[in-house]
């Protein structure tokens, strides 16, 4: 009956799943299985309440030694979720796994329609079309890879300091690799978190100094990573060092040469104070920073712009450390598994003109505001504004660069937060008046409801509406020389306009600015606003589709630092758990390279998107390296001669589902 | 003495060029013609259907049919020439993928007659005449075969078991062909009588051809002077020979010219178009919509290019006449 080489050694079990109500509610599967008996091939069709639990993969064992099946078939949900569950259970029931075939019937079929008998007919053809299938499948091999036991992990925020002091505390080797001077991320730019206040050095401080003195961490910091090359398991990673112009070894941190340097005051805008400060051409980023060795900015040194520098510098450093000459420096390095916890940048508040800043110098972002506070910030902590006054009046905007559909459409999850921290910080500073204009506070944490009942209770006023305008534009003498915050109160239905000596703009978070050269040189998937994709957005959230490479903190999406903790714990469980097993299996849906059908083109060999394709120049001809080998299929359309092929999906495979599909057994004619 | 193998040539759609090859044997046709009986060449002798009609069935050995069928007396002596030879070879592209006549498939047969019995520039036909199946003129009657509305490669129509590609064959296929045929060593059935690797393999300008192609634009060939030692993807010119079959020993491409595609695809390929232009596609240069646009749209006439010879055989095979009418 079908024209697909039946010789009657393919012996069929196909079983339909009810998912409880998921499928049978919808697919009349009673009338499936008995349909797909009919076809030829097939020898035992049968339903089941739930194929996944311990007696529906009983079930496909028993069948299998009692019909000696072999191929197997369960109509069920996506493949994601359980096709390694049903692999198993065919394997376990003496069949190699690949035999096995699964149909979606649910995600395909069973949710997306409404109509009993058309869907009952859309699983039949999607059922028949596996059935012609698997006459073709193949037995094939698993791989296994072994697990090399070091772990890189790019960048130094919480998150990336958490995992790698969680490994390196399970006996781990780990790279840590940060491309600022210092380690610590944006916490490190915090005076206190909420909700507990507490002081963002005393905690982040402590763990900094562990990783800087840990002896299973290898700290590269000024440091990115350049190359990616392998595959889980066995990375091999290009790591390039900038040129600190300091001998890492000697430099102990006494900072004598910032004090000696030429330059009597900074003059160059202090990045970790936001250019709210003015730092030298020597500096270290701040008094707590990790590692306590300063760096020297080529940009704006003397010596590196004249070469006529007094270097007051090295004459102040006793120990030699300084090194005008050193030299970018690259570290290869090899891996077994990867965490990247890149972080976040602020929203740019510039990008909505009508809040003012850059334009009214007493609009200010909100982590402008956390160094401002900081006893170790700009001013000691002192809260003086651009034009040297103190505030009395303070309005806080909430969701800048966020919930706007002109900037960015998600809620960034901490600004509500970290707004009613500031409010307490400020008011602690100052005893100004401070109006939160929100559009809802999200205060959705462990003790986070309890601190904003008690900011409210502190006399912070709440104002609910999104703010139209910042302006200077008096129109009441109450409001000349003041920021007035034009908002409607949508509790009470009036426009209302607040006259404040300082806005504080509580900016959203955003992707890194190079997340996707990131993701491209990591091999991984952003989703549509730039974070790193996760595997599975419940079931995996710290896995990628990239097998050996995890997620953790803000990369992955907008979290607060409990969160991100949380997340690269988990990060660092999930890298052990290959660690410590050793070994991977690999999928076989690798592609190779038929030797003697090869004309030697070139097509495949820069396309590979896991550059696993080379040429042996020798014989002329391409071949592939099926450890490297995703299975993308990519090179496989490509070969303009037919000569790659991929296991689990070989053209046979692919034709004979398409034609069974399209209720044909052979190519029809004319 | 026992009687010499009967050997029977056929055209049907073609161009001749195929019966051209046979000649091109030169000297090595005396041999073919010593050693063969020739009981049917439409070309070159005078037997008639008649004479084959009266053989016993399968006497011939072989029989080399060319040409695509497109009509009624096609299809007959086709299924004729089958019924009366053990072996059937497909004889140059138009009988093994439907060639050139087969491009006639992105038209309807309505289509086509319109257009050449009233629409064309050079027609000059104001009663509209069309050729009839029957006509009775002055007392006779004259009979016309059918036009099918699709051009069919020969295995559409009857059973092949071997095919001799090219547009045409090189002499050279054609006598290790009958070489092999005559030794009575004969090949899995349905085998393309060719090497099974693209032509690259065997083009002498392969070693320059690069690894990333970076298509900005194509080029035809009469815009410029083209480098001989250089391969003509590599110059922007579009050359099928990384999803054609080799054995032509690159003629085309020894003269300067492309290959166009006319050995059809290796066996692994079902559809010769569809490959390289997945193969071509994945080398352009520009990655953004408008710019990828930009460069395809410099491919003339791309089914013209990408299925010069093979348009029957093809996934697309024919226009969709449901949906035009
Ligand atoms: C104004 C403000 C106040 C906040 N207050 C609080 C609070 O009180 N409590 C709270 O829980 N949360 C707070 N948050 C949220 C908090 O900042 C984040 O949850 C936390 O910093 C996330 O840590 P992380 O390690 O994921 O990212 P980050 O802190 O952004 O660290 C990422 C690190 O990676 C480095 N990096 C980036 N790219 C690369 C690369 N390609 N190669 C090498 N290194 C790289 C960066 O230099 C940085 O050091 C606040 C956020 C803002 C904006
Ligand atoms: S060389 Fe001169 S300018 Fe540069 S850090 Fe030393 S003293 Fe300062
Ligand atoms: S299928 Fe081909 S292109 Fe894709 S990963 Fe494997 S070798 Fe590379
Ligand atoms: S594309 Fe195909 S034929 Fe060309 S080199 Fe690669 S494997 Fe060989
Ligand atoms: S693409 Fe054409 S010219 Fe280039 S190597 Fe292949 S056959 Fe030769």
């Amino acid at each position: 009956m079908h024209g697909n080489g039946y010789n009657g050694t393919v012996r069929i079990g196909f079983y339909i799943c009810h998912c409880g109500h998921n499928i049978a509610s919808i697919v009349d599967v009673k009338a499936v299985a008995e349909y797909i008996k009919s076809l030829s091939g097939v020898v035992v069709s049968s339903e089941y309440k739930y194929m996944c639990s311990d007696p529906g993969q009983e079930l496909i064992q028993k069948d299998i030694k009692e019909h000696s099946l072999n191929r197997i078939i369960v109509a069920s949900c996506s493949p994601l979720l359980h096709e390694h569950t049903f692999r198993t259970a065919v394997e376990k029931g003496g069949l190699n796994p690949y035999y096995f075939q699964m149909v979606n019937i649910r995600e395909n079929v069973s949710w997306v329609h409404t109509d009993m008998k058309a869907a009952t007919e859309k699983a039949k053809d999607l059922a028949r079309a596996a059935v012609q299938r698997v006459f073709h499948h193949k037995s094939l091999e698993t791989k296994h890879v072994k697990i090399h036991p070091d772990v890189l992990i790019v960048g130094g925020g919480i998150a990336g300091i958490h995992a790698a002091l969680t490994l390196a505390n399970a006996g781990k080797k780990v790279y840590l690799v940060e491309r600022d001077p210092t380690i610590g991320g944006h916490m490190a730019m915090f005076d206190k978190t909420f909700p507990t206040l507490d002081c963002a050095a005393c905690i982040l401080t402590p763990k900094m100094s562990q990783v800087k003195n840990h002896p299973n961490i290898t700290l590269w910091t000024y440091s990115e990573v350049a190359k990616v090359d392998g595959y889980v398991g066995n990375y091999k990673i290009s790591v390039r060092r900038k040129p600190r112009y300091i001998i890492e070894g000697l430099c102990v941190g006494c900072m004598d040469c910032i004090e000696k340097c030429v330059y009597k005051e900074g003059k160059t805008p202090d990045e970790f104070n936001l250019g709210l400060s003015k730092r030298k051409p020597i500096y270290i980023p701040f008094p707590q920073a990790t590692p306590q060795i300063v760096v020297i900015d080529p940009e704006t040194c003397i010596e590196f712009k004249s070469g006529r520098c007094k270097k007051t510098c090295v004459e102040a450093c006793d120990r030699k450390a300084i090194d005008f000459q050193q030299k970018e420096e690259i570290k290869e390095i090899e891996v077994g598994t990867i965490i990247l916890t890149t972080g976040y940048q602020p929203f740019d508040a510039s990008r909505v003109p009508f809040y003012g800043y850059g334009k009214y110098p007493n609009v200010y972002t909100s982590l402008e505001v956390e160094r401002l506070v900081n006893a170790s910030g700009p001013t000691g902590g002192e809260l003086i504004l651009r034009d040297g006054r103190h505030p009395k009046t303070v309005g806080i905007i909430h969701c800048v660069g966020s919930r706007d559909k002109n900037t960015n459409r998600w809620c960034s999850r901490t600004c509500c937060m970290y707004s009613l921290k500031l409010a307490h910080l400020l008011k602690e500073h100052t005893d100004a008046e401070v109006y939160n204009f929100y559009i809802d506070i999200r205060a959705a944490g462990k003790s986070y409801e309890e601190f904003y009942d008690k900011l409210l209770d502190e006399n912070v006023h709440f104002i609910r509406g999104r703010v139209a305008e910042v302006s200077d534009w008096a129109v009441r003498p109450s409001e000349e020389g003041k920021l007035i915050i034009r908002a409607e109160d949508t509790l009470i239905g009036i426009v209302r306009r607040v006259p404040v000596d300082m806005v504080v703009l509580a900016v959203g978070m955003e992707p890194q600015a190079d997340s996707q050269d990131v993701r491209r040189m990591f091999n991984i998937s952003c989703s549509t606003e730039g974070f790193f994709l996760e595997r599975h957005p419940k079931l995996a959230p710290v896995d990628t589709f990239t097998d050996g490479i995890f997620i953790a903190g803000c990369c992955q999406g907008p979290k607060d630092i409990p969160d991100s903790v949380a997340q690269a714990g988990a990060a660092a469980a999930q890298a052990l758990i290959l660690i410590d097993s050793g070994e991977i299996e690999l999928e076989p849906n690798t592609a190779y390279v038929v030797q003697e059908e090869c004309s030697g083109c070139r097509t495949c060999l820069t396309i590979c998107p896991f550059t696993a394709i080379s040429r042996d120049e020798a014989k002329q001809k391409a071949f592939i390296n099926e450890a490297l080998c995703k299975g993308c299929g990519t090179c496989v359309a490509a070969c303009p001669s037919g000569a790659i092929k991929q296991n689990l999906f070989e053209d046979e495979m692919i034709f004979s589902e398409i034609d069974g599909l399209l209720k044909m057994e052979s190519p029809a004619c004319c | 003495m026992p009687d010499k193998p009967k050997v029977a040539f056929y055209w049907c759609a073609s161009c001749g060029g195929c019966e051209e090859s046979v000649v091109d044997l030169a000297e090595s046709i005396l041999d073919v013609v010593a050693a063969v009986d020739i009981v049917m060449w439409p070309v070159a002798m005078d037997f008639k259907k008649k004479d084959v009609e009266a053989m016993a069935d399968g006497s011939i050995l072989v029989s080399l049919v060319n040409g695509a069928v497109r009509t009624s007396e096609q299809e007959e002596m086709a299924k004729l020439m089958r019924k009366k030879s053990k072996l059937i070879i497909a004889y140059g592209s138009c009988a093994h993928t439907g060639g050139i006549p087969g491009l006639a498939n992105q038209f309807g047969r309505e289509e086509l007659l319109r257009y050449i019995y009233e629409e064309s520039p050079s027609t000059v036909n104001p009663q509209k005449t069309r050729p009839e199946l029957k006509v009775i003129a002055n007392g006779s009657t004259v009979t016309l075969p059918n036009f099918f509305n699709i051009v069919r490669a020969l295995d559409q129509v009857i059973d092949v078991d071997y095919y001799l590609p090219g547009c045409p064959p090189t002499p050279k296929l054609l006598k290790q062909a009958l070489e092999v045929l005559l030794s009575g060593k004969l090949p899995e059935k349905g085998a393309v009588l060719a090497p099974d690797i693209a032509l690259c393999d065997e083009c002498p300008k392969k070693d320059t051809k690069p690894s990333d192609l970076k298509f900005t634009e194509f080029k035809r060939p009469h815009w410029m002077q083209i480098d001989p030692k250089v391969c003509l993807l590599a110059q922007g010119i579009l050359c099928m020979g990384p999803a054609t079959r080799g054995g032509c020993e690159g003629v085309c491409i020894s003269g300067n010219m492309p290959c166009t595609g006319c050995f059809g695809p290796p066996s692994r390929i079902k559809d010769q178009g569809a490959k390289i232009l997945s193969a071509l596609a994945s080398q352009v240069e520009a990655k953004d919509e408008k710019g990828i646009d930009e460069t395809l749209a410099t491919i003339p006439d791309p089914v013209g290019t990408f299925y010069r010879y093979g348009l029957p055989v093809s996934l697309l095979r024919r226009k969709n006449f449901n949906s035009t009418g």
